[in-house]
């Protein structure tokens, strides 16, 4: 996968260049935040509250053994923002959105689309690939905060109900207001940021190289899925590492 | 029909073919082609199928690099990545090419849209003019390419070419799909763009009437070789055994 990593930098460049064009393609743009909405928040929503709910089933009978129950809210809350909320959502934009951005560019690459546009002296960059990488790293930040949201609910519906824990409501925010930072937020956000990025490029990238017919299209898909979970997965290391500083930051 | 002389002052480029190559893996496709278009010709290439009639179109539009060789379009080379700022080049595809996510007036209008070249009505007025150019009524502008039959797809796929008045058309089977009834109007109406505009014109096709109907001149392409080149009256009179083949070939040979 990693020899066309030079490819995917020169169109993540290309993409940076087309960037001043954002306004006047601002329908398209819209058009695909509209997409990515659709297709994602319902998925979203339920992924967040059962990740909440597992993270609080998980660690909250162990805690409250231990007499530190208090702790729980703070604990779901900063697994949520910092790791889960942007890794899963990532993932989930993966393979729902980046495999049908493949599957879409790759079929118009198939269908001599491209080829069409390119004799219209029409940049597919431009008129593809920037709306849609834009997009996806606008929608992925807000996604992370809506999974924070509701990711937080569930945590708080299991620390209550279930009755080996039986932290409440008010214990759990309570606590999660006193140890999560608006830092600890900013680090899931930049995290989610850089993996839009990977998505969008990678899943354009294996695209736009389809090869074959029908065949390719499905490789392609398959490869933009892989590949862009692959690279988030290093990615996530590398930005945690380079982002350990942010922790001594600012309190909200 | 094709008196040269009453050829307006040509706005059409022209364009120069040395030794042009290319193969597919091992497989030559072209090998070593070379000669001239004129500007503001109706240049009609003939040839069986799979001679490489379509990658050679595919070359002059830029979408292959030749191994061997070059084109140049009006002195520039045809692989040069701003050669689409300077001249309007445009091609019909074999199969069309249409973008299949938007309208058939979206795709018409598409390149005055894209590079912003007219305001909104006057876009929606040479749609519907194009349109009707190729017999199609303005109601279809609103359905999208794959509601349309094969056809309709080609004569859509021709008015968008047209737009923006090219100075390069090429033309890859434009009738291979059509009622000769439509054929005859897409060929009529290939003069009529040569006639008004002066763009040179490059047509492949395997429809005989077509071919002596409107070119200039006429080249026949053998597995990637250009075999013989000449005036409709020269073709018929060539002597080349797969030429008068091609052009014999009947139902009812008497
Ligand atoms: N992208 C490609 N990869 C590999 N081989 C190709 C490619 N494009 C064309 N070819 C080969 O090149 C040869 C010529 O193809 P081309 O499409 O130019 O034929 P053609 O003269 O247009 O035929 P037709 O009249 O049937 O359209 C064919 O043998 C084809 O297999
Ligand atoms: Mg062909």
């Amino acid at each position: 996968m990693f020899q066309n990593l030079g490819e995917m930098l020169l169109l993540l460049a290309a993409t940076l260049r087309a960037i001043p064009r954002a306004w006047r393609d601002r329908r398209k743009v819209a058009d695909q935040l509209f997409d990515i909405g659709n297709a994602s928040l319902f998925m979203a929503c339920m992924l967040s509250l059962f990740i909440g709910g597992v993270l609080a089933l998980q660690t909250g009978p162990v805690l409250v053994q231990r007499g530190l129950g208090s702790s729980l809210g703070g604990l779901v809350a900063l697994g949520m923002c910092k790791e889960l909320a942007p890794v899963m959502m990532a993932v989930l934009i993966a393979g729902r959105i980046g495999s049908a951005m493949a599957a879409e560019l790759g079929s118009m690459r198939v269908y001599q689309e491209i080829d069409a546009l390119r004799t219209l002296n029409i940049d597919p960059v431009n008129y593809l690939v920037m709306p849609r990488v834009l997009a996806i790293a606008i929608a992925l930040p807000c996604l992370v905060v809506f999974a924070n949201l509701v990711g937080w609910t569930g945590g708080a519906l299991v620390a209550s109900f279930n009755d080996r824990i039986s932290v409440t409501w008010s214990a759990f925010f309570g606590n999660l207001r006193s140890v999560v930072e608006f830092s600890d937020l900013l680090n899931g956000l930049i995290k989610s940021f850089f993996f839009a990025v990977v998505i969008g490029v990678v899943s354009c990238h294996q695209g736009l190289t389809t090869l074959g017919g029908p065949r390719g299209i499905g490789r392609s898909v398959t490869k933009a899925v892989v590949n862009s979970l692959v690279l988030i997965l290093l990615l996530d290391y590398v930005l945690t590492r380079l982002l350990l500083p942010l922790d001594n930051g600012w309190r909200f | 029909m094709n008196a040269p002389a009453s050829k307006p002052s040509a706005t059409g480029l022209p364009v120069a073919i040395r030794d042009l190559r290319k193969s597919f893996g091992e497989q030559p496709v072209l090998k070593g082609v070379s000669f001239d278009i004129r500007a503001g010709e109706v240049f009609v290439l003939m040839g069986p199928s799979g001679s490489g009639k379509s990658v050679f179109l595919r070359h002059l539009i830029g979408l292959e690099t030749p191994d061997g060789g070059e084109i140049r379009i009006g002195g520039e080379l045809a692989t040069s990545e701003d050669i689409g700022s300077k001249f309007h080049l445009a091609i019909v595809f074999q199969s069309g090419g249409l973008l299949n996510s938007l309208t058939v007036a979206e795709n018409v209008g598409l390149y005055l849209t894209e590079h912003r070249l007219k305001p909104r009505e006057e876009i929606d007025r040479v749609v519907t003019e194009k349109l009707a150019l190729v017999k199609l009524d303005p109601g279809v502008g609103a359905q999208f390419p794959n509601e349309l039959s094969g056809g309709m797809r080609k004569r859509v796929a021709i008015a968008r070419a047209l737009v923006g008045d090219p100075q390069l058309v090429l033309f890859d089977e434009p009738t291979s799909e059509l009622d000769p009834l439509v054929a005859l109007t897409i060929g009529r109406e290939i003069l009529n763009l040569n006639e008004r505009t002066g763009a040179t014109c490059v047509v492949v096709t395997h429809d005989r009437d077509l071919a002596f109907g409107i070119a200039d001149r006429i080249g026949f392409l053998n597995a990637g070789e250009l075999v013989v080149l000449g005036t409709p009256a020269e073709i018929r009179a060539s002597p080349h055994p797969l030429l008068q083949q091609f052009l014999a070939a009947d139902f009812h040979p008497q």
